[in-house]
Parts: C-alpha cells; sequence; structure tokens
C-alpha cells in the first residue's frame, strides 16, 4: 500500500474510523454466524477489537491449552500415548505437553485402574497440582470400576478420592474419545467451569 | 524413583540406594497395578476369562488371549480348525509386532531419541486399524475362543495386510535402522550397558528376546511347538551373543523382521475352512488341569488351569506374565551401575505393568 504524503495525518478518530465504519455484524464473533461463536461472553469486531470481561478472556486463554499430567496407569495409557503421537496428535487441540511434574500441569488424565495401593499417590499428585485443575477420568476403570467392579484390590471410581470434571467412556476409549474428551474440557473451561 | 516418574514403564517404583553415582542397591516396589486378575479368572466364567487375559500384557493382548485359550483346549482336548490356527498365528505375530513397536518407541525416549517414537506409533496405528477390523476393537480384543476364533477375517483385509508389509519392512528397514543404528548416542548408551551372561539369564528365568539376547537358543515357537509353529518353514529364533542392551535391541529388531516373514507365509499357506471348532451351545469344561505357553512378546506367557469339571469357571488359574520374571534381575543389573544407566537398563527391560503386577 502507496502512502500519499500529501495528505495530512490526522488522529484516529474512534467514533467515525472504528464503530461507525464498520460496525459490529450482529452478535457474532470474528465474522462467524452467532450459533459458531467460539467462546461466550467475547464480543469482536472485524477489526480485531475485541469487548469481554477479564474473567472472560481468562478463561477462554486457559481453555486453548491444558496441560496434562501424563498419569499413565494402565491400558488407558497406551491408547493416550498413541492420541498424543503422530496419527490422531493431540496436539491440535493444544494438549500435547504431557508433563512429569505435577507442579506444571493443569489436567490430570487419569488413564487406567486406580488400585488401593495407588489411590493416596493419585490424591497427593492431585493436591500438588496448582490451582485451576481439572481431571478427566479415562476408560471404565477410572470411571467406576468398570470391569474389575468386584476386585479386591482396585478402586472403583476415582471420583470417590478426587473431583472428576469429564469422563471418557471405553475400555480402553478411543483416542477420538479422549480427544472429544478434551475438547468437552475447553468448553467447560472457557465457560468458567 | 517413581511411582510416577518420566521415564519409569507404567507404575513401577524403584528405591535406589546411592553411593555417589553408583547403584549400590535397587529393590523393585510392585504392585501399583495389582488388580487380582487370577482371583478374577476364578470368579468368572471361561469365556469370559479370555476378556480379562487381555488386561494383563496390554500390549501385546492377543498372546495372552492364545495361552488363556490354549490352556482351556489342553484341559478339554478340543481340536482348532487349521484356517483358526493359521489366522491366530497372523495375529498373534501381529501383536508382537506392535509390542515391540510401544518398545521401540519408548524406549527411544528412555534414551534421548524423540523421532523414533511418533515413527513407532505411526506403524502400530496401522496393525490397529487392522485388528480393528478384525474383531471391533483396537486393544482388549476378546478375539480367542476355546476351538478357535470368534470371526474369520474380513474380505480384503489379507490383501491389505499385505500391502503394509511392504511398508512396514520398508519402514524398519530405512527408518528405525537409520535413525537408531547409526545413532551415535543411541549405541553409546546401549553398547555394553547391562550385559546379562548366559548362565545368570538362566538362572534367573528369564525368557523371551532377552534370553535370546544373551545367546541362549531358545524360542518356545521352536523348542516346545505349539498351534501351527512346527509346520512353517521360516521360524528361525533371532539370536544375539553380546547379552547387553543393545543385543536386545537387535534381536527385537529381527524378531519384527521375523514376523513379516512367518505372517506372509501364513498367508501364502492359508487354508479354508471354519474357524471355529463346533463345541455345542453350552461347552462344559472336563475336569482336568493344564500349563499351556506361548512364545509372548516379552517371554513365556504362560497359564495353569484347573478345572474341577462342574463349575463354569475355572478352579484356578495362574498367568505367568514373562514381564515379572524378567524383573526379577534388574536388582542384580543394576548393582554398581551409574545411576544414569538406570533407565536405559530397565528400558531394556521391556516390561509392562500389567504382566507384572496382574
Amino acid at each position: 500500500m502507496t502512502i500519499d504524503e500529501t495528505v495530512e495525518p490526522r488522529p484516529i478518530d474512534f467514533e467515525h474510523d472504528v464503530i461507525q465504519k464498520r460496525p459490529i455484524t450482529g452478535q457474532a464473533g470474528l465474522g462467524t454466524p452467532a450459533d459458531a461463536r467460539p467462546t461466550q461472553g467475547i464480543l469482536a469486531s472485524d477489526d480485531n477489537i475485541v469487548f469481554t470481561t477479564v474473567q472472560n478472556l481468562v478463561n477462554w486463554a486457559r481453555s486453548r491449552s491444558p496441560w496434562p499430567l501424563g498419569y499413565g496407569l494402565a491400558c488407558c495409557a497406551i491408547e493416550m500415548m498413541a492420541s498424543a503421537m503422530s496419527h490422531h496428535d493431540l496436539a491440535r487441540f493444544g494438549a500435547e505437553v504431557f508433563r512429569s511434574s505435577p507442579r506444571q500441569a493443569d489436567v490430570m488424565i487419569v488413564a487406567g485402574t486406580v488400585t488401593h495401593k495407588m489411590a493416596p499417590r493419585l490424591r497427593r499428585l492431585y493436591e500438588q497440582m496448582p490451582e485451576p485443575k481439572w481431571v478427566i477420568a479415562m476408560g471404565n476403570c477410572a470411571s467406576s470400576g468398570g470391569e474389575f467392579w468386584d476386585s479386591y484390590a482396585t478402586l472403583q471410581g476415582v471420583d470417590t478420592i478426587v473431583p472428576v470434571d469429564v469422563y471418557v467412556p471405553g475400555c480402553p476409549p478411543r483416542p477420538e474419545a479422549l480427544t472429544e474428551g478434551v475438547l468437552r474440557l475447553r468448553e467447560k473451561i472457557a465457560r468458567g467451569g | 524413583m517413581g511411582p510416577q516418574h518420566p521415564s519409569t514403564h507404567g507404575v513401577l517404583r524403584l528405591v535406589l540406594k546411592l553411593s555417589g553415582e553408583k547403584v549400590v542397591e535397587c529393590i523393585p516396589v510392585m504392585g501399583y497395578l495389582h488388580r487380582g486378575l487370577e482371583k478374577i479368572f476364578e470368579w468368572r466364567t471361561y469365556h469370559q476369562g479370555i476378556r480379562y487375559a487381555d488386561q494383563a500384557d496390554y500390549v501385546s493382548n492377543m498372546l495372552n488371549e492364545h495361552a488363556y485359550a490354549g490352556a482351556m483346549e489342553a484341559i478339554g482336548g478340543i481340536e482348532v480348525p487349521r484356517r483358526a490356527e493359521y489366522l491366530r498365528v497372523i495375529v498373534d505375530e501381529l501383536s508382537r509386532c506392535a509390542s515391540h513397536l510401544v518398545w521401540l518407541g519408548t524406549y527411544g525416549l528412555d534414551v534421548g531419541a524423540t523421532t523414533p517414537v511418533l515413527w513407532c506409533f505411526r506403524d502400530r496405528e496401522e496393525i490397529l486399524d487392522m485388528f480393528e477390523e478384525i474383531c471391533g476393537s483396537r486393544m482388549n480384543f476378546n478375539y480367542y475362543r476355546p476351538g478357535g476364533l470368534l470371526y474369520d477375517f474380513p474380505p480384503g483385509l489379507l490383501s491389505k495386510l499385505e500391502r503394509f508389509l511392504v511398508r512396514y519392512e520398508k519402514h524398519i528397514e530405512e527408518d528405525y535402522v537409520t535413525v537408531l543404528d547409526q545413532n551415535e548416542i543411541f549405541l553409546e548408551r546401549t553398547m555394553g550397558v547391562g550385559v546379562i551372561p548366559p548362565d545368570i539369564a538362566k538362572a534367573y528365568g528369564v525368557t523371551g528376546p532377552m534370553l535370546r539376547g544373551s545367546g541362549v537358543d531358545w524360542d518356545l515357537r521352536r523348542d516346545r511347538p505349539y498351534s501351527i509353529y512346527p509346520e512353517l518353514t521360516t521360524v528361525k529364533p533371532v539370536i544375539a551373543t553380546e547379552g547387553d542392551a543393545y543385543a536386545r535391541y537387535r534381536v527385537r529388531l529381527g524378531e519384527m523382521r521375523l514376523a513379516i516373514q512367518i505372517v506372509r507365509e501364513c498367508i501364502d499357506r492359508l487354508p479354508g475352512g471354519s474357524v471355529r471348532a463346533r463345541l455345542g451351545h453350552v461347552w462344559k469344561c472336563p475336569a482336568g488341569e493344564a500349563y499351556y505357553t506361548v512364545e509372548g512378546a516379552k517371554g513365556e506367557t504362560g497359564v495353569y488351569m484347573i478345572s474341577d469339571g462342574r463349575a463354569p469357571n475355572p478352579f484356578r488359574a495362574k498367568y505367568r506374565g514373562p514381564s515379572f520374571s524378567n524383573l526379577q534381575i534388574l536388582p542384580w543389573l543394576l548393582r554398581g551401575r551409574l545411576v544414569g544407566d538406570v533407565v536405559a537398563i530397565l528400558g531394556s527391560i521391556d516390561i509392562v505393568l500389567g504382566d507384572v503386577d496382574r
């Protein structure tokens, strides 16, 4: 774009240049239809001016890259690895950075059977995670005990010791199912949950 | 170390006593994944038990099912149709490949290479896709039945499998060998690390690729033949004599190549017919006991089953997990080694904690 140097530069008139000239189209954000708006509470116009509250902005930012704590316990851990690997590529949704330390993690993906011996460690790791934190119970064993419902050694659902946000059923869940779980969690975080 | 540590496989905990950088003593603490499988076998019917056998070594599920179904057939004296035996060998070898691919990828991560794991899971996904076509599930298949298999292969799968084998063979020779065998860091970290002499390996009851990596020529597929392995001409165990982590890597890579040969031979000689013996609607297991072993991906996978002839469930089913026996040698291996080698040695054993703790 060439700049015409003969014209005297003038300060930007907010009323004239931004709001009057380019009115916000409908209720849409970023030029999308109203029902496909990416995040609630965020209103955006076409020229990159966004109206929102700080709370909504923070929730939106948090929801976009939840870092999971790699808490693989049993069979589901292999599917969790598979969903993070090249074929299913959880990185598309910002959740591929599996942290080994609970201090750096936002989401605990409990992948596999939790035994009575493991339960206190799981609780301690959950308490070591900084707020805000979320838990995904991956697989039937972590959700409700699953097929080990009558075993003497396993915990009947991880929600008996930590609060669970998203349950992903399956034995083990397919990588697509875990991806769906992560997406649901993103929605929940964006809503401020 | 552990139970939640970046480099431990599963939920193993190692209590290490160190003197400077040298490991004085190592005590593995297990049981974080003990789910009481053997007790559950006693509570479930024979058919339901197959599903739980999947859960033991969850990286190579088909081989566990083979051991469990084989024990039932040995007690009941069931004749398995020949087509079912060939299909069993095909899925067994594919399952072995899937297991070794997971091992290769994670072992690469252990010694500091990130690329192999991405490539290995690419091939593994293709194998799992085929398993999904065969039995409807990616893992925990529930595919074996006493006297055969649940379904025949779907139409078109064999040609898909052949096309995959060509690709897979190319990946082994061009990708994995190139990225690891010519990698200075990988060679430095594995050669001469974790050496097991043959007599020590035998004394500790080590089986599978670890035993063959120490130069002991022992492969159940040839030495205690089961299924149709004695009829196949391609079954030649892969041996390496050095006994270090690199030798075990070479053995596992060789087994992946061997699996391709075996699957190809099975496809060529595949007979027609049924895949399931006729047992009637309610099959009652006669009284008796049997121990059936298969050469699992990690070693001798066996099920010792006792039937009292009356109940619909086994009186006792003992599952012999190869990882558990192989793990016994770890304290001996780590004594006097540097702490930096701990993960390289542990990874080369190829344990799956579901198999250790059961």
